[in-house]
């Protein structure tokens, strides 16, 4: 295969570089547990609900163990030993820590042994919760029958989930295949995840697992009657990422975003807060069949799609190795790029293809998330939609999977029902016409479109060769993605990250480890 | 051509042509396409054609209409607030700054509130800026820092006094409910709060800002769609001359 004559040995050696980089990070992760893994433990574990106050009851739980004892010894460690303590389950335990009739500190300590062994029942029936689930989904799947082709996703943004719900059935109807529910704006930089059924977001809807729950009964319903799994996403992202994905696991989310730099460079969370938190959330994301979306399009949004593409492909390189080491095999790996060249440009179309071809070609595997042109639509919607139509064609030439489909209103409004179904009757069209073009064509050796491959190509290897020899983190801190720079110790949530001590366990991350090992 | 008379334009003069595209919560059906053109005349559209109709849902359809509007406006009384200044290209604007100020001129700029979108503040500040003309981090004599998007208003403020900025650019991007009238009055309140808002030039921008909306929002300047990083600078470099703020104290 391949249409670019990609230099193959390039391409092994960026991989290398990549490799060498995350295995660099993971030996801090491993060092390290957060506030957010803690509660993620606790929501695992069964603890669910909130106190009189309306406080979620992992992050009373946690606090409590922050307050008073040490979280370097991990929530399992305090919980299990209550347990064994109290006989009382873990839901109990919590409820009584939240009316400060419990202490968990003053347990009289408990062997290791005994304490694991307490807490298995409760944490090997929430796994097998989400083995279930995943077995649906790939029941479900099987019984319609997988897509062939690009799968159309789009996105619902009311606030209010039961809006939500009208406009993603509606959607489903007109023939999308992915719906992602976008979070209020600012809910990454909640430190706790919102309760309930919500009606009231700001250009999103909250994610909570009551809402995740609401939407997944809406799609399976709709589903069921056109004979396709519609497919849901959420947002693993923000200072409560690896919670995000303990809920979507138990509620079957199939998709969620789960970058391991996007929270760095553009919510400025602190960068070891979120390299550790995206480790043990891609695990869940792992564990639970879940497709993970990386967010590498943000970066030619801010910079410049042509100057900047390599930066994307170093990205994608970066992630691929991040979730390896996560267990995520390949096919779960929905690495981000995006259709972001200024049109006025000569050949740019040209280009966004080379771009396109050479991704697919690098993670042949990889249902890429390919992402429709924003940062130059400008409110002339009619010129909107033939930007759009040529982003379907990339898609169709390429062979994208995951396809944002982009609005003609975009930078206007968030999508009204009318704006995504003339989207989605956009590219039925072009898929439909162009099906199999991309069987049909190959492209000219040393033309501009595999000579502008290799040239991305050599540029991603080159800067994942820097990276290699700075680390990481020196590298966030020089502004290598997206020229956005950020401080080691800088940033959002690293007040809340913690060192192991040596006894340190997380039931859920060893036992979900050892069947993700076993395979 | 009657200037006190402007109508839309199809392809004869005061043909009044236009088209409304809308969605109908009901069902695609001839009711709907009656419902559809009498909303139209409502609108003052007479002889409205539907040419397209079609289902987005049980119970919702869409309608594209042409027709010929009866209202006309007169063009020679509209009065238009815009921002007063000279353009100035980067060029001429570091001139000014280096004769005129003889200060470096601090910039800061956010998407503020909820909104997460950094093109437009992007557009105005990044070095590259946007459609070929440069931000304002590469202009000599500004120090530009771009706190990104979701910045709260409370810690925009608290990082204009910590900077002593001279300037504060806002923008607002997408928005929902008019969630961006209410962030940015508050932003404004917040600076009387701190009893700094005399001491620095607010503006902001976004596609739903014009001059006259901002300036009702208690805004020195607004820039709607199509303006670039020059027009910006070259309105804040004069109005810090005008305000006599050029020789503030520097903390």
């Amino acid at each position: 295969m391949g249409k670019l004559n990609l230099d193959w040995n390039v391409v092994k050696k960026a991989r290398n570089h990549a490799k060498n980089i995350a295995i660099n990070v993971q030996q801090f992760i491993d060092q390290h547990t957060t506030i957010s893994i803690e509660r993620t433990i606790c929501r695992m574990i069964g603890i669910d609900g909130i106190d009189e106050y309306g406080v979620p009851l992992p992050n009373v739980v946690v606090d409590h163990v922050k307050e008073k004892g040490n979280i370097g010894l991990g929530v399992c460690y305090y919980l299990g030993n209550a347990m064994i303590e109290t006989g009382l389950t873990p839901e109990e335990i919590a409820l009584k820590v939240a009316s400060n009739e419990l202490d968990l500190t003053k347990c009289q300590k408990n062997d290791n042994f005994e304490i694991r062994l307490a807490l298995e029942p409760f944490v090997k029936k929430n796994l097998a919760f989400i083995q279930s689930n995943k077995r649906k989904r790939e029941q479900t799947q099987k019984q319609y029958g997988e897509k062939d082709g690009p799968e159309i996703y789009v996105i619902v943004a009311t606030g209010n989930i039961y809006e939500d719900v009208t406009q993603a059935v509606a959607a489903a109807k007109q023939g999308a295949d992915i719906i992602a529910v976008i979070r209020s704006t600012g809910q990454s930089l909640l430190d706790y995840v919102p309760y309930g059924l919500t009606t009231e977001g700001f250009g999103g809807t909250y994610a909570t697992q009551a809402n995740f729950r609401k939407m997944r009964e809406a799609l399976d319903e709709v589903g069921a009657q056109l004979g396709r799994y519609i497919k849901l996403v959420n947002y693993a992202s923000g200072l409560c990422m690896p919670e995000i994905s303990a809920m979507g696991a138990l509620e079957r989310l199939d998709v969620m975003l789960n970058d391991s730099l996007y929270g760095i460079l553009f919510r400025d969370i602190n960068m070891k807060r979120t390299f550790i938190d995206q480790y043990f959330s891609r695990l869940i994301n792992a564990y639970a069949g879940i497709i993970i979306n990386t967010g590498e399009d943000n970066y030619l949004t801010t910079s410049d799609a042509i100057e900047e593409a390599h930066t994307v492909l170093a990205s994608q390189f970066i992630n691929e190795q991040f979730a390896l080491l996560a267990c995520l095999p390949e096919k779960l790996q929905g690495l981000g790029h995006a259709f972001e060249i200024n049109p006025d440009i000569e050949n740019g179309f040209l280009y966004e293809i080379a771009q396109a071809q050479m991704a697919r070609e690098i993670f042949p595997n990889a249902p890429l998330k390919y992402m429709p042109p924003t940062k130059f639509k400008t409110g002339n919607i009619f010129k909107g939609h033939i930007q759009d139509a040529l982003f379907n064609m990339t898609t169709v030439l390429t062979n994208q999977k995951i396809h944002l489909l982009g609005m003609m209103t975009e930078a206007i409004h968030t999508p009204y029902m009318s704006d995504r179904a003339l989207a989605i009757e956009n590219a039925h069209y072009i898929f439909k016409t162009m099906k199999d073009i991309s069987n049909e064509i190959e492209f000219k050796t040393g033309g501009v479109i595999e000579k502008r491959s290799n040239e991305v190509l050599d540029k991603a290897n080159q800067l994942l060769k820097q990276i290699e020899k700075i680390g990481m983190f020196e590298a966030l801190e020089r502004g290598v993605f997206a020229g956005i720079k950020r401080m080691q110790n800088g940033g959002k949530g690293l007040e809340n990250v913690f060192k192991k001590e040596r006894t340190y366990f997380n039931l859920i991350l060893d036992l979900m480890l050892e069947e993700l090992r076993e395979g | 051509m009657d200037l006190k008379k402007i109508k839309p334009y199809g392809d004869t003069i005061n043909d009044g042509k236009v088209q409304i595209s809308f969605t109908l919560p009901v069902p695609n059906s001839e009711k709907g396409e009656v419902c559809a053109k009498e909303l139209a005349m409502k609108m003052g559209v007479y002889d409205p054609l539907v040419v397209h109709r079609e289902s987005l849902e049980k119970n919702f359809s869409f309608y594209i209409i042409y027709g010929s509007l009866m209202h006309s406006v007169d063009f020679t009384k509209i009065h238009v607030e815009t921002v007063e200044t000279n353009h100035m290209d980067m060029k001429e604007i570091e001139q000014y700054i280096e004769e005129n100020i003889k200060r470096e001129i601090v910039v800061i700029g956010a998407s503020t509130g909820s909104d997460a979108h950094t093109v437009g503040i992007d557009a105005i500040m990044n070095m590259k800026g946007y459609a070929g003309h440069y931000g304002l981090e590469r202009y000599k004599g500004i120090q530009a820092y771009n706190l990104g998007s979701q910045v709260e208003n409370e810690v925009f403020v608290q990082k204009a006094i910590e900077l002593n900025a001279d300037v504060l650019l806002v923008s607002q991007t997408v928005t929902q409910k008019d969630i961006h009238l209410q962030n940015l009055t508050n932003l404004i309140e917040l600076l009387e709060a701190e009893g700094i808002r005399d001491q620095v030039i607010v503006i902001c921008g976004g596609p739903r800002i014009t001059h006259e909306l901002a300036k009702e929002l208690g805004y020195d300047a607004g820039f709607g769609t199509k303006k670039y990083a020059e027009d910006v600078a070259a309105f804040f470099v004069c109005e810090l001359e005008n305000r006599n703020l050029v020789n503030k104290d520097r903390r």
